[in-house]
Formats: C-alpha cells, sequence, structure tokens
C-alpha cells in the first residue's frame, strides 16, 4: 500500500490508478492457490509425455477403483447431507419456533459453531472411543441391553460408521445456515394465511416451507460439498482401507497409487467440479432465499 | 344496523394495559377510521377483531355473532398488513388467490375471481409477477386484493399506507375508499396521519392511552372536540397562555388584552387556562378582505414570520409582552393579491369567540396537559 | 432472532393473562412442544455422548502408585504423560506460531485489499469475492496437492529447502482463512463509514499506512478478532495439508500419529484439542453478539 501516494496533502506528482492497490491480494492468490490449480489442470490433460489428452478423464470412468472411490465419497456425502439437513433443520425449527425455553437456541447456536468446525482427527478419534471395539457406547450397549454391536455387523470403520462421524460436523452446520432463514419467517405471513383461512398445516404446507425449500435444498447441496472435501477424519478413521475420492488424491500425494500421476490430476479436477457444482448449486439457492426473505 | 360491535373491550399484555373500555358499534358498510399517537392501542384492538390477539375481557361481535374467541381462520375478516406480508413465493395471483385455494374452491372460481380483483385494483396484467417485482404502492394493492378475495364480512387495514411515498399514499388512499364504496365492505382503517383519517372515514375513533376519547364524524372531530387531545391531536391548533377575568361572561385576558369566548368555562379570575383556536380560524386585519364580525374578538399583535405552505399563507404572529406574551398561527388562504406585511410589523388579529375552546389545567382531560402544551408553543 | 423471540414472547404473555378469563387458542404447530424437546435431547446426546466417551477413554489409563504399587483407575496418567510429552508442546508451539504468522498475512492481505475495493475499485468486487470463496470450492487435500507439485520441482523448489515448507503451510493456510476473514472485515467495513472516516483523516493530513493502521484497523478490531480466533481454531486442528508438507511437526498430525501410538493419550490430547476450538468459538461467539452474518464455518476437513 506504500507505494500509493498519501492523499490531499502532498501534491501527486504521478497517480497510480487505483487498482494497483489490490494487486498484492491477487498476487498471493495466484502463487498460492490458481497457480497449483492450475498445474492439476494442465496436468489432467497431458500424457506423462507432456502431450494434450483427453484419455485421463475418459480413465476416470473406466477405473473401477477410481470408480469406487467416487461412488462411496458420494454416498457418503449424499446421506449425510440429506439426514444432516433433515435433522438440522429439525433441531433449528425445534429451538426457534418449538416452544423450548430461549436460552436453548444460544446454547444450540454455539454449540453448532464449535461442532461444525471441530471436525479432523480428533473427531475420528472421539468417535473411536465412543463406538469402536472397546469404545463407551460399545460396551453400555454390552453391558445393559446384552447386545454386541460387533456381531451386529456394524463396525464404526466402516462406511456406515464414516456416515455416523460426519453427521457429526454435517447437522450443525445446517443448523447454523438454516435459523437465520427460520428466524426470517415473518409473522405477518403467518398471521396473513391465517387471516385469509388457512389452518397451520396449511400455512406450512403453503407458504412457510416452499420460503424456506432454496434454503433448505441449497444447504443440503452445502453440507454434500462439506463432506464431500473432508479427507482427514476419513483417513484417521479408517486409514485408507476404505476408497474415498479424498483420501485415494491423499494416496497418490504420497505416492503414486494410481500408476499415473497425470490421472491423478484428472481426479482431482473431478472433485473440484463436483465442489464447483454444489457451490454453485448453494449460491444460487441462497440468492433467490435473500431476494425473498428481504422483499 | 349494527355489523361489528366491540363491547367494554380490554387488553393486558402483563402489566401493560394496550386497551381499556373500548365500545364501538360499526354500521354494515361504515368507514371507520382508529386515529392516534403510536402505542395508543389500534393495533392491539384491530388484532383483536381479526382473532390474533384474545381481548383479556369485554366481547366482538360481527354480523351478531360472538367472535371473542374465535380464531382468526375461521372468522372470514380480511386484513392489510403495514408491511404487506404478501407471500414471496407466490405471484401475485397466488398470492390473491390463496384464500380461496385454502377453502378448496373449484380452480376455475380462483382464476375468475382473481381477475376480477386484478381489474379492481388497476394491476390487470401483474397476475404472474412475484411481489418484490412491483413497487411497494403495487404490492399493498394487492395485499388489498387477497384481503378481498375472501369476501370478508369486515375489512381491516393497519396503517397500510404508512410505508409509502406521499403521492402514493395520496392516490392509494382514494382508491381504497373507492374500493370500499364500491363493494360497501365494514372496514376499520388504523392510522396515525390526521389528514388520511379526516378524508376517508364516516367516523373517526380517536385513541389515547388505550382508551376512546372521542368518537364522531370528521366534521364533529375536527369542529368539536370534546377534549383537549382531540384537539390538540386533530388540526394545527393554537394553545395559548390566558388568564381568566370572569368566567361567567367568558371573559379572558390573553397577552394583557381581552377576550370573549362563547364555549363555557369555570375557573376563578387570575387562573391560568389556555385558549385553544385553529389558525384557521383567525383572521388578519387588513391583509385581506375583512371577513370580521363586529362582535368578533380584536388583539393587537406583531407579525414575527411569514412562511407559504403552498395554497396557505401561514403567519406567526405574537400578542403582548413580557411573560404574558404568547405565540400564534394565523392561516391564510394563499392569493396573489394578498398585502404581505413584512416581519416586526403591527397588526390586528381576529377572532369570533366561538372559536375558542378554553381548557384548564385541572379539566379533567387526559393525555394532554394543555398548559404544558400552552407554554411550549411559546 | 427477532421474529422468534418476540412470537415466543407473545405466546408466553397471552398464556399468562388469558388463562384466567378464556382458554387460550392452542397455537397449532406440526411439531409439539414435546417433539422438540426430543429432537433437542437427541441433538445433545449426538453431541456430548463422544465428548464424554473421549473423557471417559482418557481416564482409563492406570496409574501406578509409588507407595503401594498398585495400579489405580481411573488416572489423570494420560494427561501426565501427554503434558510430559516435548512432542505434544513442540506441536502445539509449531501450530500456534504457523497460526499467529497465517493470521497476520492474512491480515495484512484482506485488509487493506477490502478497504480498497469498498473505497476506490467497487468494479473489483466480484473478482476479490469469487477468489475468497475458491478455498469452499477447492478442497485441502486439492490445494496442497497442486502445491506440493508445483513447488517441488524447479524452477519453484520450495519443498526441499529448510523453511520453504514452512511458507508453503502458512500461504495454504493463508487461502484457506480467505472465505471468513475477507467476510469478517468486510462486514466489519459495512458497518462503518468507511469513506468519512478516510476523509476525515485525510483532512487530518494523514497517509496512507496511517489510515490504515490509525483509523481502519482499530475500527474493525471485532472483525478483525473473530476472523483470526477462527483462523486459529482452523490451524491448530487442521492435519491434511499440515502432514503432506511438513509432515509430524503440527499439532493436527502430532495428534495423528499419536492415535495410531497410543491408547490413552490421544483421547486426552483429542479433549484438549476440542477445547481449543471450543475456547475459539466461544471468543468469537462474544465478539460476534449483536452483528449478524459472521462466518462461523470453515468447513470440514
Ligand atoms: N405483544 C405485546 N406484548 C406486550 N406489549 C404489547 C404487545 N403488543 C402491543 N403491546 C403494547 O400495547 C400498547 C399498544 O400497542 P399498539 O396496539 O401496537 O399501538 P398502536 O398500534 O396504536 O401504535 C403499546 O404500549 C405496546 O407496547
Ligand atoms: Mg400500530
Amino acid at each position: 500500500m506504500t507505494t500509493l501516494e498519501a492523499p490531499g496533502t502532498r501534491p501527486a506528482p504521478r497517480r497510480l490508478p487505483a487498482w494497483v492497490g489490490v494487486i498484492p491480494f491477487f498476487l498471493f492468490a495466484i502463487a498460492f492457490l490458481f497457480l497449483p490449480i492450475a498445474f492439476l489442470v494442465i496436468g489432467s490433460f497431458q500424457t506423462i509425455q507432456g502431450e494434450f489428452t483427453l484419455q485421463n478423464y475418459a480413465s476416470l470412468t473406466d477405473n473401477s477403483y477410481i470408480q469406487t472411490a467416487y461412488v462411496n465419497s458420494i454416498q457418503i456425502s449424499a446421506i449425510t447431507a440429506i439426514l444432516g439437513g433433515l435433522f438440522g433443520f429439525l433441531l433449528a425449527y425445534a429451538v426457534i419456533l418449538g416452544g423450548l425455553p430461549g436460552f436453548l437456541r444460544d446454547a444450540l447456536m454455539t454449540f453448532s459453531g464449535v461442532a461444525s468446525n471441530f471436525a479432523g482427527v480428533p473427531l475420528a478419534l472421539a468417535f473411536v472411543f465412543t463406538l469402536g471395539n472397546v469404545g463407551l457406547v460399545t460396551m453400555w450397549l454390552e453391558d445393559i441391553f446384552g447386545f454386541q454391536l460387533q456381531e451386529s455387523g456394524f463396525t464404526i470403520y466402516s462406511i456406515a460408521g464414516l456416515a455416523i462421524v460426519y453427521m457429526y460436523f454435517q447437522f450443525p452446520l445446517m443448523v447454523l445456515i438454516i435459523a437465520p432463514a427460520i428466524d426470517g419467517l415473518r409473522r405477518d405471513w403467518r398471521e396473513a394465511a391465517e387471516n385469509m383461512g388457512a389452518s397451520g398445516f396449511q400455512y406450512w404446507r403453503y407458504v412457510a416451507l416452499p420460503i424456506l425449500m432454496p434454503s433448505i435444498l441449497g444447504t443440503t447441496i452445502l453440507l454434500f460439498g462439506n463432506a464431500f472435501g473432508a479427507q482427514a477424519t476419513a483417513f484417521q478413521l479408517t486409514g485408507g482401507t476404505i476408497p474415498i475420492a479424498p483420501v485415494v488424491i491423499g494416496a497418490q500425494i504420497r505416492g503414486d497409487v494410481l500408476r499415473d500421476p497425470n490421472l491423478g490430476y484428472a481426479m482431482a479436477m473431478g472433485m473440484v467440479a463436483i465442489m464447483g457444482v454444489s457451490i454453485t448449486i448453494y449460491t444460487v439457492l441462497q440468492r433467490r432465499s435473500e431476494r425473498w426473505l428481504r422483499s | 344496523m349494527t355489523f361489528l360491535e366491540l363491547k367494554h373491550v380490554r387488553k393486558d399484555f402483563g402489566a401493560v394495559v394496550a386497551v381499556q373500555d373500548f365500545d364501538l358499534d360499526a354500521e354494515t358498510g361504515e368507514f371507520v377510521s382508529f386515529l392516534g399517537p403510536s402505542g395508543c392501542g389500534k393495533t392491539t384492538t384491530l388484532r383483536m377483531i381479526a382473532g390474533f390477539e384474545t381481548p383479556t375481557a369485554g366481547a366482538i361481535h360481527i354480523d351478531g355473532r360472538d367472535v371473542t374467541t374465535m380464531p382468526p381462520n375461521k372468522r372470514n375478516v380480511g386484513m392489510v398488513f403495514q408491511s404487506y406480508a404478501l407471500f414471496p413465493n407466490m405471484t401475485v395471483a397466488e398470492n390473491i388467490g390463496f384464500g380461496l385455494k385454502v377453502r378448496h374452491r373449484p380452480g376455475g372460481e380462483i382464476k375468475r375471481r382473481v381477475g376480477e380483483l386484478l381489474d379492481l385494483i388497476h394491476l390487470p396484467d401483474r397476475g404472474d409477477r412475484y411481489p418484490y417485482q412491483l413497487s411497494g404502492g403495487q404490492q399493498q394493492r394487492v395485499a388489498l386484493a387477497r384481503a378481498l378475495a375472501i369476501e370478508p364480512s369486515v375489512l381491516l387495514l393497519d396503517e397500510p399506507l404508512s410505508a409509502l411515498d406521499a403521492k402514493i399514499r395520496v392516490a392509494l388512499r382514494h382508491e381504497i375508499r373507492q374500493i370500499q364504496r364500491q363493494l360497501g365492505i365494514t372496514t376499520v382503517y388504523v392510522t396515525h396521519d390526521q389528514e388520511e383519517a379526516l378524508e376517508l372515514s364516516d367516523r373517526i375513533v380517536v385513541m389515547s392511552e388505550g382508551r376512546i376519547e372521542q368518537v364522531g364524524s370528521p366534521f364533529e372531530i375536527y369542529n368539536f372536540p370534546k377534549t383537549g387531545f382531540v384537539a390538540s391531536f386533530v388540526g394545527t391548533l393554537n394553545a395559548i397562555p390566558a388568564r381568566i377575568e370572569d368566567a361567567a361572561s367568558g371573559q379572558l385576558l390573553l397577552g394583557g388584552q381581552h377576550i370573549r369566548s362563547a364555549s363555557p368555562f369555570e375557573g376563578a379570575r387570575g387562573d391560568a387556562v389556555a385558549v385553544a383556536l385553529r389558525p384557521e380560524m383567525i383572521s388578519l386585519e387588513g391583509i385581506e378582505a375583512s371577513t370580521a364580525d363586529s362582535g368578533d374578538n380584536r388583539v393587537r399583535a406583531t407579525i414575527e414570520e411569514v412562511s407559504f405552505l403552498g395554497a396557505v399563507v401561514r403567519f406567526k404572529v405574537r400578542v403582548g409582552e413580557g411573560d404574558e406574551s404568547a405565540r400564534i398561527d394565523v392561516d391564510t388562504f394563499n392569493n396573489p393579491n394578498l398585502a404581505v406585511p413584512s416581519t416586526g410589523s403591527p397588526a390586528t388579529i381576529t377572532f369570533p369567540p366561538d372559536a375558542c375552546l378554553v381548557l384548564g389545567r385541572d379539566t379533567g382531560i387526559r393525555g394532554v396537559d394543555a398548559l404544558a402544551a400552552a407554554e411550549a408553543m411559546l | 432472532m427477532s421474529t422468534g423471540t418476540t412470537d415466543r414472547l407473545g405466546m408466553a404473555l397471552n398464556v399468562a393473562t388469558v388463562a384466567a378469563s378464556e382458554p387460550e387458542r392452542r397455537r397449532r404447530r406440526p411439531l409439539s412442544t414435546a417433539g422438540a424437546w426430543l429432537i433437542f435431547i437427541i441433538g445433545f446426546l449426538y453431541f456430548f455422548v463422544p465428548l464424554f466417551a473421549t473423557f471417559e477413554f482418557s481416564l482409563r489409563a492406570a496409574k501406578r502408585d509409588p507407595v503401594t504399587d498398585e495400579l489405580i483407575k481411573p488416572s489423570l496418567a494420560a494427561y501426565e504423560n501427554t503434558f510430559a510429552d516435548p512432542a505434544f508442546w513442540s506441536s502445539l508451539a509449531y501450530s500456534f506460531t504457523v497460526g499467529l504468522i497465517t493470521i497476520a498475512v492474512s491480515l495484512l492481505l484482506i485488509v487493506p485489499t477490502a478497504y480498497w475495493v469498498r473505497l476506490r475499485v467497487p468494479r473489483l468486487r466480484p473478482a476479490v469475492e469469487f477468489v475468497t470463496l475458491m478455498p469452499f470450492v477447492i478442497p485441502p487435500v486439492i490445494l496442497v496437492f497442486g502445491i506440493i507439485r508445483i513447488y517441488s520441482g524447479p524452477p519453484l523448489a520450495l519443498t526441499n529447502t529448510p523453511n520453504g515448507s514452512d511458507i508453503l503451510l502458512v500461504g495454504a493456510y493463508v487461502v484457506l482463512s480467505f472465505p471468513y476473514m475477507y467476510r469478517a472485515v468486510d462486514t466489519g467495513l459495512a458497518a462503518m463509514d468507511v469513506r468519512s472516516l478516510t476523509e476525515a483523516a485525510q483532512s487530518m493530513g494523514a497517509g496512507w499506512p496511517r489510515i490504515i493502521w490509525q483509523v481502519i484497523f482499530p475500527n474493525l478490531r471485532a472483525a478483525i478478532l473473530s476472523g483470526a480466533f477462527l483462523t486459529l481454531a482452523i490451524v491448530i486442528g487442521e492435519y491434511t495439508i499440515a502432514t503432506f508438507l511438513v509432515g509430524t511437526k503440527p499439532f493436527g498430525p502430532y495428534l495423528s500419529l499419536l492415535g495410531q501410538n497410543k491408547a490413552y493419550e490421544p483421547a486426552a490430547v483429542s479433549l484438549i484439542s476440542f477445547g481449543i476450538t471450543w475456547a475459539a468459538m466461544g471468543m468469537l461467539a462474544l465478539l460476534g453478539r449483536g452483528t449478524r452474518g459472521r462466518v462461523q464455518v470453515a468447513g470440514a476437513r
């Protein structure tokens, strides 16, 4: 910033254009964001000899290992997004409109802020201590109900287990994002609906839910992306035994498990594309909802 | 025939008494306004009629039926909200048809009715717009159509124009009145704007601090205010400090000069009172063709300020000197032939004795301390 | 906030005052209050059972009584071992240091940029916003993938130099901090009248560095602090980028390694890590009181 002349006090012999002021920011973004990503993008369109090819992307679909990884990732992300979204919405609804004491709402918002940021290694470990072979809940189930969790076929080191762990940061994120939207439901709307003869159910069916729907859908899609990009939690829990897309990328960084670095780049780009689509849909839906809630 | 009836209605919010002793009989097709300052209980009363609040005591009847505790969605009362409260997820047509849809009316009927209403509010081609695509005035017209769609027995409007620009406000209030006449629907209109109430209403209920101050036609409310509050809240009012000379004959001292009031008052010689006088009832001698009567009060004054308010010219004049002096607003219709006096020049004001309403400090009028108001005007 | 609260207030008051005269018409809700409680309790259990289990697990470590030579359970042995482990302290110190440097760099980039965009080049706003939202689209594992590939070979071979990897780590974290740092600062700028403040300062003869340092920064304190605490919480717990760039030096990879080698100590350290997140979020909640729309989430890892 010091390259710019101070205003007013001194005469300005030669003024730099104003956009010069944002150059440091963009230079930094280029160095640590765009160049690295560009490297992957370019690499994904190259053969190992550096020639242009689309083969890497074609290979994405016929490599069964990569496919399994994507399918697992999409499955786990979709399940936790839908369940997390549903439960998060119900929870936010319960504390805001469900007639619970007001302080619970503040408590929930703080919890949600913490839980949605509490991910990765410690979260995975916490669930091992809870539902792992000697976890507290595993032992409770055995001691109190005589229920053998392991023999029921469930293990925390599975896709289902991973889904349970992901839920820990999924539904709080839903709560954080959907709560302002529920707050945005104006009392006037409910009263106008009642005034025109609508029952409580009709109000929800025709007014409240449709107004909230873009936010609910958008946030659910955001949750999908949120789970899709998470690497540390899954890696810590399963150590790579269950192939999911970010874990496979991680393995690819460590050593060339795909036996083709350029295929790795294409796979990374596939992830970015899925993330990009979900964030875009989220942004579009969120805009619509904001417009509604403002008008 | 009485259509809407409120009997001794009262509403408490915890320790706050929002409305009390509220009695009203509205005729079929009548346009009644609730007029009063913010917080005086207008909205609360309206919401009790709509069913959003249940009265703490008293009863509400619509068309002979007791609706006091009936849920709002059973009342068939149309309400227009200050904030429009249009459903943002629905088009204009869907908003208007909502009440019919929840009543499970056939689609064809809804469509026809929505079309009629769109014509009624002069937005025939806006049916498929969304609320955020409309201006504030258009949105409020849609809200009105939506309230009317269910053919309500009573139409309630809560400050429907207060969020709009001045110009649209005036145009829309004419439109509301015209639609109301056309449909002959009993209407309660809440406003804190006296101009609106005076222009629109068949009857005005002036409220203050949860109570009714006066109920009457706009003519009565404006010309024969029963309390100091009504006098000061409706129209512009001079509240001029004066002293009683002789209550029996109506003699007063205003700025050291004798005047007479035709309306009766009580008090002992020397008591401080306030004389309420509308600016348009006062004339300035010499600047326009005199309409003064021989029996009119004549008071010497000094011109302090002249302001042009468009059709009206307002003079601020001072009467008397020192402690006993008072400042008075005088209104005259503007015309090119006015001989406008310069500030500082002497003048004589005249006003008829029956235009003077005398308010004492202990007239039993709540809400206003007439003398404090008079002093504040100095 | 307001609608919900006044609604509840209104309902509570209605019930209180009307009970004596008329039975209040029940507000019909799709969910009864009992249902709301049920959902809340499930959420509560989901949140606290894993924490309690972790705590319980951390106490399972046995300790030998020095006098009787008996094993004592439960004990705080896991915590004692952790605090006695120099690697624990060094990893925590490393992550804190990286976090603080990240915050400093991020602020130096974001505050002047957000300010300048608001004041002088609003047409670049969409571009800046796009950049700050990119980390939502690029998962950390992809970001670190790209960074490693581009900086591991010539002409930019940084990963092999002594501090090169540390620099790359800070760079990646700064990028990661963009979304919430920018939002926090931009909201803060929106709340104050940037133009008038700037012009007032200019008219008193202040130059740009002084304006930014002495006028804008102090007025952004709450926004900056909340961005900083979130950054700190993220950086200290971060695993993916850290492990690929600098191995087990930072706290996240340290905990991961511990989780593979030890039984009870990882529980103690997980709980400590949770405490750090909680503290940072608590500060954020405190700072964010009364301000709306503050971004509180950096995303999963
Ligand atoms: N839900 C409520 N809870 C507590 N007090 C209320 C509530 N609604 C209105 N009041 C109080 O009742 C009084 C009348 O309010 P209102 O009817 O809204 O006035 P107006 O519409 O004339 O401005 C005010 O003092 C207001 O604070
Ligand atoms: Mg009101």
